[in-house]
């Protein structure tokens, strides 16, 4: 039978910490993980392959995340790329922001790794 | 949790470097002038500490970074104005925050009460802003949440209902089920410029063309459709999405004619369904807009036979990539992660030290393998020889390979200048600038780190002692701020790192009656106002009339002297009266090997570095010339030079005295001055492994380090300056009279005896 591909996740984050938290946790969880340090390296990265999901920092250099998700969202092929957000607190004024942005959802950081796992098997899988 | 725990030692390093950041971005805040960038800048370094340290649940970390951040926040939102005690509260903050992450490193809890007072200091600033901070009020009605399904959610993640609603009805409709073999799946997105009907184009005929090359599912989008009152007829606002599958034989140009007309009016971007097909043909006469795959470089990997391939049109189909193994994944994976490829890698310290080890231990084996060899007669093993040879050089640039990547740039001491000025020049209430130059110059890492102090200790100094106070300068018709000026520069073979002030020089006839009535120097001896100026350097000697809380702190130049000469390095100052000083600090590149050239003295052997080295000579009587009661010199090249008898100095018996019966090598010291050093024989040239005399015996004036020869032999590592200090102050006449002489031989000689067991 055929081999199920593995989904392939961006994380962006300007903090090389969190990058390999994601990354080590995703991949144990048998997703195929690339990094971005900022959003503008994230869009040439979904440029340059195929991602089924995004998961995000929202403080970052160079391009934020929110213009990361809006600028993604205007692309009409990404219109329904799920992206979540991290946020470093469960604050209702980023949620918001992120939400009419075009987020698909939210992750509080320190992220729990089960959480995280059963958040992206939600939305990719 | 726990599975996180190994990220620790990322998060303590990653820190470190955003404190640095932060502390460099702080120290450029200044009132009037601030820089968002910067202040972004650093409220993103407060922020990725406050993430990372909740990750490992570091809660004193977290809490205190949180008030950091609070007050940050702020500052970019411009409801605080930057104020010079504010600048001072936050870069207190930021030490404050390295102490948080030192505790945390260690695994122990910060004493109780740490950060009270700068807790207090960040609210106080909060407070002063009037506002208290919209990160403690309450959101200001943020939009709310209409969504037609309910969210996911908890505390810790949630998933808006509609996005998700939104993302599953998309998914249903793309309905990714794999395209039948041979046939391959398109995603064109047709994008018109709005005035596209004006130039008579009917995108209608565009679809219908594409129908006729296959299955095409096509979705309109109306974003962009206005209201109806807004309506202009004449105008196009719609844009499509169409999902084309097509035989393998469709290729992309059959595509791209469809659009032929219209290609620079319209914004289009064909895709392949992922994985891509092997072969893409580029965009024609196109910018490849930015999320189209890069076709020209997949394409460029393509071998010949699959090039003819495209031309025909058959693209390799879809189903391929599906239930392909993973050499179809893995080759098209690298051509995916090119945009993320990293050029560094972090490696412990401890490996590098470990090859630096290794290499110096094959250096020596070199060495001893050479020595072996040295004694067959010429001609015979000849391969054996020019093997050798091969050895040797490539042991050369193994050694360089492995010394580059322990190089660093002294910026990372340099970067810690800034602060301590703006400290000092409060302190003192000097106004004071510090221009740096050169940062980028490259030294071993153990250099760089032990520069720190020496530097501190000397821009103290020159701000402290050197400079006037704003007022004096102004009388004078100086500006009134001083100018500290740092600068780093490869010379010969050494680093040479130079600190500038623009102050009032050195005092001399201060410093003269201060040594002379702490008993350094002889009331009534004549001295060079070079020599006094050198002075400062001798222990226990401090001008300062008061011991300033500054540069007074128990630490003088003499101090600053032996931490540089610990390192081989050493030391100069020059000095103008009224223009202001210059203290010179040359220090070698590496403190693990060196290209040396052996000599001979008597039995004894000796290591001249070779960056010292000009030439070797075998002087004729004609040359030499005495000076009666001084020094023998010899003519070199047009030019006097003192000649130093190296068995004189250091008393070895049974060498040769004559020079012109022995060879004399000609040396050059940093600062240009050169000397005649007579020896026995030159026995070749040789890259030494350098061990520290200090760490296994003590310092000898004239040595810089010792090293193991081939025959396992310990051989002393001159050191060319100390050698023209001995020789100035013996006379070169015996070993007596020196200041200081070198002790003969017999101590390091019973030392060698030992080693070579080792």
């Amino acid at each position: 039978m055929e081999p199920s591909v593995k989904k392939k996740i961006l994380t962006v984050d300007d903090s090389r910490t969190m990058r390999d938290m994601v990354s080590f946790t995703l991949r144990a969880a048998g997703y195929d993980v690339v990094e971005a340090p900022d959003g503008q390296a994230a869009m040439t990265a979904i440029a340059a392959a195929k991602v089924d999901l995004v998961i995000t920092d929202l403080n970052m250099p160079v391009m934020d995340g929110l213009t990361l998700i809006r600028k993604l969202r205007a692309i009409p092929t990404h219109r329904s790329l799920p992206i979540l957000m991290l946020t470093t607190e469960a604050d209702e004024k980023k949620k918001a922001e992120g939400r009419s942005a075009g987020a698909t959802g939210w992750i509080v950081k320190p992220f729990n790794p089960d959480k995280l796992v059963s958040v992206v098997q939600k939305v990719c899988g | 949790m726990d599975d996180l725990s190994r990220f620790k030692q990322t998060y303590f390093d990653e820190s470190a470097e955003l404190l640095a950041v932060a502390e460099a971005g702080l120290l450029r805040l200044s009132p009037g002038d601030v820089d968002m960038d910067e202040v972004n800048a650093i409220f993103r370094a407060v922020h990725s500490i406050k993430g990372g340290g909740g990750a490992f649940g570091f809660s004193d970390l977290v809490a205190f970074s949180h008030e950091f951040e609070t007050v940050m926040d702020e500052v970019r939102n411009s409801a605080i104005p930057v104020t010079t005690e504010l600048v001072d509260t936050l870069i207190r903050a930021n030490d404050v925050l390295a102490q948080m992450l030192a505790y945390a490193g260690e695994g122990v809890d910060a004493p109780p009460g740490a950060t009270d007072d700068t807790v207090a200091a960040l609210r106080h600033a909060l407070a002063a802003s009037g506002g208290g901070g919209t990160a403690s009020a309450a959101p200001q009605t943020p939009p709310p949440a209409t969504s037609a399904v309910n969210d996911d959610e908890d505390d810790e993640a949630g998933i808006f209902g509609d996005a998700m609603a939104a993302i599953n009805a998309a998914r249903d409709s793309e309905a990714p089920s794999p395209p039948p073999a041979d046939r391959v799946r398109w995603t064109i997105v047709f994008r018109p410029k709005s005035d596209l009907l004006l130039s008579g184009n009917e995108p209608a005929y565009m679809l219908r063309a594409l129908r006729r090359l296959g299955d095409a599912e096509i979705v309109c989008h109306l974003d962009d459709l206005p209201k109806l009152a807004d309506l202009d007829a004449e105008l196009l606002h719609l844009s499509w999405t169409i999902t084309l599958t097509a035989d393998a034989e469709v290729g992309r140009e059959r595509i791209d004619d469809v659009f032929e007309f219209v290609a620079d009016e319209c914004d289009i971007q064909i895709t392949a369904d992922a994985p891509l097909p092997a072969v893409i043909a580029p965009p024609p006469k196109r910018d490849a807009p930015p999320n189209t795959p890069p076709a020209l470089s997949e394409s460029a990997l393509v071998p010949p036979g699959a090039t003819a391939a495209k031309t025909d049109g058959t693209a390799k189909p879809r189903g391929a990539g599906t239930n392909g193994g993973p050499g179809t994944n893995g080759g098209s994976g690298g051509g995916e992660h090119a945009g993320l490829t990293t050029h560094t890698i972090r490696v412990d310290l401890d490996k590098i030290d470990r090859l630096v080890n290794m290499v110096g231990e094959m250096v020596i084996t070199q060495a001893m393998i050479a020595e072996h060899l040295r004694d067959v007669p010429p001609g015979q093993f000849q391969e054996l020889q020019e093997g050798l040879e091969q050895l040797a050089q490539h042991t050369r640039e193994l050694r360089e390979s492995v010394m580059s990547i322990r190089a660093q740039p002294v910026s990372s001491v340099f970067s810690r200048m800034p602060r301590l000025v703006r400290e000092c020049a409060a302190l003192t209430g000097k106004e004071v600038q510090l221009a740096t130059s050169g940062e980028n110059t490259e030294v071993d890492k153990t250099v760089v780190e032990n520069l720190v102090d020496p530097l501190t200790h000397m821009i103290r100094n020159s701000i402290d002692h050197g400079l006037e106070s704003p007022d004096e300068r102004e009388r004078m018709g100086k500006p009134r701020a001083g100018t500290v000026h740092l600068s780093a520069q490869h010379r010969s073979g050494r680093i040479v790192i130079e600190v500038t002030d623009d102050g009032r020089g050195i005092n001399r006839a201060k410093v003269l009656s201060k040594a002379i009535e702490k008993g350094l120097v002889q009331p009534g001896a004549s001295m060079t106002d070079e020599e006094i100026d050198h002075l400062i350097f001798l222990p226990g000697f401090s001008t300062a009339d008061q011991v300033s809380n500054l540069s007074g702190r128990g630490v003088g130049m003499d101090v600053v002297r032996r931490n540089i000469s610990s390192l081989g390095g050493r030391i100069g100052v020059y000095s103008t009266p009224g223009e202001g000083s210059r203290f010179v600090l040359s220090l070698p590149l590496t403190l693990a090997v060196l290209d040396g050239m052996v000599i001979s003295v008597g039995e004894e052997r000796f290591v001249l570095p070779l960056t010292n080295i000009v030439e070797s000579l075998r002087p004729k009587p004609a040359d030499l010339h005495g000076l009666v009661n001084k020094c023998d010199v010899i003519m070199a090249r047009g030019e006097y030079v003192r000649l130093v008898h190296l068995h004189r100095l250091f008393g070895i018996p049974k060498a040769i005295d004559d020079a012109t019966k022995g060879l004399v090598v000609l040396v050059e010291t940093e600062d240009g001055s050169r000397l005649g050093l007579v020896v026995d024989e030159v026995l070749g040239q040789q890259q030494v492994v350098i061990k520290s005399l200090e760490s296994n015996f003590r310092r000898l004036d004239g040595v810089a380090a010792a090293t193991i020869l081939g025959d396992g032999r310990v051989a002393l590592i001159l050191d060319v300056a100390g050698l023209r200090e001995m020789s100035r102050h013996s006379g070169d006449s015996a070993s007596g009279g020196g200041r200081s002489p070198a002790p003969a031989l017999p101590a390091p000689k019973s030392e060698s005896r030992q080693r070579q067991t080792v």
